[in-house]
């Protein structure tokens, strides 16, 4: 064992923990409004296919990340016709959504099987860079990683501190009580699911270029899952996504590292460590009804119709 | 947001006609997409709908296939329905079928020959408690730890198909299978007869008829049936009858596990023959929409599942006749489910024109 074995262990750790960061505050924003959208699974791999075929065709990560933030938005716009317009169930629509682009990509992306991508490379930031310890530790992950802490930071601060914020806490709270009061429901929901979309896309363009930069049927694995699990770990706040999603990271690479530290565990009995670990922090958070019950936006899952 | 002519407006009553239509509809629905998405990928669309739809069905093998297919997805759609309908979320069957799969081919691969005559009883047996115990987890913890049983059902799937790679990749490996990760071939005595010679199907399509009756006496003619749908629909009214949601919940998930637990044995002792580690191309899955756009119901859920089977055979034959993937049955199934859930709108709501929307209340 040495400094560079940690060194990657922790770098690792960040880089994993990122695409589960995009999607989960994504999710988080969206049921803050109310609306709990099951499609996370569905619209990251929808965005990692966006964004590696764009990429692939376009040359352009770039390209590729905002065709994958416009695939997985109009998921989402299907979802929020259908959930909030139509008042349609939302568990079932969002299941509905996840099978749905699980088979859309498997069909759209038989032809991008095996291609080579180029992954999206270290921000270059000179000086920073070359500090010692810091430098490796901090300042040479890519943009996305940088991205998603400044996601997290404008969730955080949008939620707690602006007006927009305080609506779309009114609405996930009460939409009836909002509507009284001449607030937006339809629309802030509208949007609150778009965003989620948009995050969903980024999280699962992340996986196509960064993560691991190839496409692969079903490679988003259960992320958006655990990234839904994330939310209800976090209690719905910002920053124990953060926190959340970095423990995911942990155990991820840690089962990567393992055989290098000397565990001979079979890899497929490893490989069941980020699932089981997201049962076992469920069950904790979950035990005491009483933190559910107080955190959770009241009215998470129904439906709302102004003329009703 | 701009007016339109048109607003909708919530029926007095739901609409039964719309009820039986809605899936019809969102059958239409999906084959005219089928058209269009034929028509953009340069096939012509009248020969593709043609290869997809009816070609399967052109022999009696192909007819085989279909009720081969249909089984599991009906046996694990019957299962999930009991639990919808006391409203528990049970989205892992595909986990609970591995489970299954791997406890009843235990018991074949390795107590087979010293049972005797109840061998394959035993081991159809063993399918249901293993998909029955894979479920009794997220009952635990729901009822227990207040856990989403969504996320837990789910979660377990992942675990269950690595446990299946693992045990096929150390202890359960033939040892004469050139290293393909796979288990002896079962016994003979052990593997489902067919219903007819010059066909894949096996006794598990009658099985799952008859089970598919007693599921109807179950939710329509018995008591408990009859709680957990109150449960489902009005939880507070049933906690006021006293009627227990723990109960519900543990009786919801274990049907659905045993259910699921019975389909995956059934396909390793019938067409696989053997365990390996692809057992299943997301029956599990597959049954949700089987579950939903067959109402709920028994004999909805058995139409469902033929057409549902039909989308995986149209998805083999348009591959090898006009190289298109396979996986276009995924694509269908997921554009299923979207109409019917819009379809369903039409249940509840109505369409109304509107003279002049300026006069009507915001």
């Amino acid at each position: 064992m040495n400094a560079d074995v940690y060194l990657s262990i922790l770098t690792g750790t960040v880089v994993s923990a990122t695409p589960l960061i995009y999607a989960a505050l994504g999710e988080l924003v969206v049921e803050r409004a109310g609306v709990l959208n099951l499609g996370v699974e569905g619209m990251m791999i929808v965005g990692a296919l966006a964004a590696f075929a764009v990429g692939v065709a376009s040359g352009s990560l770039m390209v590729g990340y905002l065709a994958a933030i416009g695939a997985s938005m109009l998921l989402a716009l299907l979802f929020a016709v259908l959930t909030v317009t139509l008042q349609a169930n939302q568990v079932a629509t969002g299941l509905a959504l996840t099978l749905f682009g699980l088979g859309l990509s498997a069909f759209a992306g038989r032809r991008f099987a095996g291609l080579p991508i180029e992954g999206i490379g270290a921000l270059p930031l000179p000086w920073l860079r070359d500090l010692p310890v810091v430098g490796p530790l901090l300042f040479r992950f890519d943009a996305a990683v940088y991205g998603s802490i400044a996601l997290y930071v404008l969730v955080d601060w949008v939620l707690s501190r602006t007006r927009v914020g305080l609506l779309l806490r009114a609405v996930g709270e009460s939409p009836a009580i909002a509507h009284a009061l001449g607030q937006p429901v339809t629309q802030t929901r509208y949007l609150a699911v778009l965003f989620g979309g948009a995050a969903s896309g980024v999280g699962g363009a992340y996986l196509s270029t960064a993560l691991t930069p190839m496409w692969v049927e079903g490679m988003s694995a259960g992320r958006g899952w655990i990234a839904l699990a994330l939310v209800v770990f976090a209690t719905w706040k910002p920053l124990r996504i953060l926190m959340g999603a970095y423990l995911f990271g942990g155990v991820t690479i840690l089962q990567l590292h393992a055989q290098g530290l000397g565990l001979h565990i079979p890899s497929e009995i490893l490989s069941m460590l980020p699932y089981a670990a997201t049962i076992m922090v469920l069950v904790v958070i979950c035990r005491d009804p009483k933190i559910i019950l107080l955190n959770q936006p009241a009215s998470l899952g129904r439906s709302f119709h102004p003329d009703a | 947001m701009p007016e339109l002519p048109w607003r909708l407006e919530k029926r007095a009553s739901p609409s039964r006609i719309m009820r039986v239509s809605a899936p019809v509809i969102a059958v239409l629905a999906m084959v005219a997409t089928g058209f269009v998405l034929f028509a953009l990928m340069g096939k012509d669309p009248v020969n593709a709908l043609d290869l997809f739809f009816i070609q399967p069905l052109n022999t009696p093998y192909g007819w085989g296939e279909l009720l081969l297919k249909a089984t599991p997805l009906a046996l694990c759609a019957l299962g999930l329905a009991v639990s919808f309908r006391a409203n528990v979320w049970n989205i892992g069957a595909e986990g609970q079928l591995t489970l299954g799969a791997i406890c009843g081919g235990g018991v074949a691969l390795f107590w087979g020959p010293q049972l005797g005559a109840l061998a394959l009883p035993a081991t159809l047996l063993a399918g249901i408690v293993g998909g029955a115990a894979w479920a009794a987890i997220p009952a635990l913890l729901r009822t227990r730890f207040n856990t989403s049983e969504i996320l837990v059902s789910l979660m377990l799937v992942y675990i269950a198909q690595l446990l299946l790679a693992y045990l096929l990749h150390g202890a359960w490996r033939d040892p004469e299978g050139f290293n393909f990760p796979q288990s002896k071939a079962f016994d003979d005595a052990l593997i489902l007869p067919l219903i007819m010679q010059g066909q894949r199907a096996t006794i598990a399509f009658p099985l799952m008829l008859g089970l598919a009756g007693l599921s109807w006496v179950f939710s329509s003619r018995l008591f408990v049936g009859y709680r957990m749908r109150v449960s489902g629909d009005a939880p507070a009214a049933a906690a006021y009858a006293g009627f227990s949601e723990t109960r519900s919940v543990w009786l919801a998930l274990l049907i659905g596990g045993g259910a699921a637990g019975l389909a995956g044995i059934c396909e390793v002792a019938g067409p696989i023959g053997r365990l390996q580690s692809d057992i299943s191309p997301g029956y599990g899955f597959a049954a949700i929409i089987v579950a939903i756009v067959g109402r709920l119901q028994p004999a909805g859920i058995l139409l469902a599942a033929l057409l549902m089977s039909l989308l995986y055979l149209g998805g083999e034959s348009v591959q090898l006749g006009l190289q298109l993937p396979a996986a276009v049955t995924g694509l269908f199934q997921g554009l299923l489910l979207f109409y019917l859930l819009a379809a369903d709108l039409f249940v509840g709501f109505r369409l109304r024109r509107v003279a002049d929307p300026a006069v009507l209340p915001a």
